[in-house]
């Protein structure tokens, strides 16, 4: 027989599990509450795939396509260079450091996915941009290449501590089965650990990709934000998040371009989502 | 090659830090820290930017702790292998994976407009609970899942109660795991931007709150709005706005490590 207080924080522990649950369905619910109201008057197709964003021209635009391609521009340009730069160190750090370069390699990640977003957008402002301004002799270093090279950085703790996770869970006797027969430290890493933590690595590059799509502040100060279809990573670009946080601000509460923020919302939401569940699917698979 | 891209991704970082620290450093003095800014922001301190981020930190962690403690609970003592808890695993997955300035639109539709808070310090407190869930649920849940299985085994011998067990037996050895987590949360809370921007950052308010519903000055969009906001501010107040905010979160990171350090050398089991 329980006492009725157990029976009561028993009940209180299982509500705030379900929460969770709760939490993405009320996060889904409030964008598509506001963001929806866009489509009773400008249709989804235009919005989705129209070339232009001119949110307080007559008659408004609300195409999407430069905003998408511009995340799309920025999140790839990072993605390459993130991926590679992550798991060599992630390899680096797993198989090959030993004893405190390790552990300070280690300390090293955190340290870089702790620094806010907002202070890699300061620094990125100060050193990066004049750089790019400068090796390419373009009119700004505000391009979606400076976002690419910054928002690398931030993707790159996410890549390099879950693909080390990956590394370190290939059991020991995999690697010492194949020194055993031979095979030189390299061929090992590359024909035994890597496949082997396959699914681990690819999880970690997923996240990555994930962080990256979703990153606002450090992309809103350094990519130059001209909602334009963007041909090189030399231009300026805007990406959704960008749009979103710097131009709230500015909008009337329920006037169309309010409304049409929050649309943007529910894209990213259900980009990130898919993201998100194909990762996790990815991590779960090999259990 | 490797080491090269180690050395690669490292040296950045250490240069981003070096310089931060030699710029910013001399700007660094006691009225840096303690005055109001003036002058459009131009000259003076950042005083309420810091206060306002410490009030936003605290809300934080005092709505997201127990709420994710709770959860990390059922999941590791109560939930049997069921769908319910897979539904779960999955939703703190994809909160994790929601963009901070998505956070920052639901914060706005649900507790700014829909709950009548207002632009407040109780609305960005919420908003940054809502993001800090999953990490506060992951490491809580790993904490408890680190205490030996034998532990619940004794107590239930004895004829403790579920929830005895859990309380007695369980969360004192996972309390200071529990802890970590909270610790590094509060780091990324403190640095978070996005989601304030539009459920409490005030851009220019050289005064502090005075109640969970006013609006307040936070660090991170004090940067943000020094550095591409507000023309011609000296660039050193920029480096040393930025120096402050980096020490804040990588100061609470190291307590977060210390903590860890310390669990390990007392591990008992």
């Amino acid at each position: 027989m329980k006492r009725p207080t157990e029976w009561f924080i028993e009940r209180w522990i299982l509500f705030n599990g379900i929460f969770s649950i709760a939490a993405v369905g009320l996060i889904f619910f409030f964008l598509t509450k506001e963001g929806f109201n866009l489509f009773k008057h400008y249709p989804l197709k235009d919005f989705l795939s129209g070339r232009q964003w001119y949110p307080i021209s007559e008659p408004p635009k609300f195409g999407i396509l430069p905003l998408i391609l511009g995340s799309f521009w920025v999140t790839a340009g990072a993605t390459l260079i993130a991926v590679p730069l992550g798991v060599a160190s992630a390899l680096f750090i797993a198989e090959v450091a030993k004893g405190w370069i390790k552990e300070y390699l280690k300390v090293g990640v955190e340290i870089l996915a702790a620094i806010p977003s907002v202070v890699l957008g300061f620094v990125g402002l100060v050193t990066l941009v004049p750089m790019v301004k400068q090796m390419f002799h373009i009119p700004t270093g505000l391009t979606a290449l400076s976002g690419a090279i910054m928002l690398a950085f931030m993707a790159m703790p996410t890549v390099v501590s879950i693909v080390e996770d990956a590394l370190t869970a290939v059991p020991r006797s995999y690697r010492e089965g194949s020194i055993a027969m031979g095979a030189t430290q390299w061929q090992t890493i590359y024909r035994i650990t890597v496949p082997a933590a396959g699914s681990g690595i690819v999880a970690g590059v997923m996240l990555g990709i994930g962080r990256v799509i979703g990153e606002t502040m450090a992309v809103m100060m350094i990519t130059g934000n001209a909602a334009v279809i963007p041909h090189t990573l030399l231009q300026p670009v805007r990406t959704m998040t960008a749009t979103i946080a710097s131009e709230m601000g500015e909008t009337v509460q329920g006037s169309d371009h309010y409304f049409s923020l929050f649309a943007i919302g529910i894209v990213l939401f259900v980009i990130t989502f898919i993201i998100n569940l194909a990762a996790d699917f990815f991590l779960h698979r090999k259990k | 090659m490797l080491f090269l891209a180690t050395l690669v991704i490292f040296t950045p970082i250490a240069t981003v830090l070096f310089v931060l620290i030699q710029r910013g450093l001399p700007e660094i003095r006691w009225e840096f820290l303690t005055q109001m800014p003036r002058m459009g922001m131009r000259q003076g301190g950042i005083f309420p930017a810091i206060v306002g981020t410490f009030y936003l930190v605290i809300g934080t962690v005092a709505i997201a702790m127990p709420v994710g403690i709770a959860t990390a609970i059922y999941l590791s003592e109560y939930a049997k292998e069921t769908r319910l808890k897979r539904l779960i695993e999955i939703a703190i997955v994809n909160l994790a994976g929601v963009p901070s300035v998505v956070y920052g639109l639901f914060g706005m539709g649900l507790f700014v407009l829909f709950l009548h808070f207002g632009s407040s310090i109780l609305s960005g407190a919420l908003t940054l609970a809502m993001m800090s869930l999953p990490v506060i649920i992951t490491s809580s849940r790993e904490a408890l899942s680190s205490v030996p299985y034998s532990f619940r085994e004794a107590s239930l011998a004895l004829g403790a109660t579920r929830w005895q067990t859990v309380k007695h037996a369980v969360l004192p050895h996972a309390l200071p795991g529990i802890l970590t987590g909270t610790v590094l949360t509060i780091a990324r809370a403190a640095g978070e931007t996005a989601p304030i921007l539009f459920t409490v950052a005030a851009f220019y308010l050289p005064k502090l709150p005075h109640s969970i519903f006013d609006q307040c000055m936070a660090l991170p969009y004090h940067l943000y709005v020094i550095t591409t906001q507000v023309p011609n501010v000296r660039i050193s107040l920029q480096y040393g706005t930025a120096l402050v905010l980096v020490g804040l979160v990588l100061g609470i990171n190291l307590i977060a490590v210390l903590i860890r350090a310390h669990i390990r050398s007392q591990k008992k089991w």
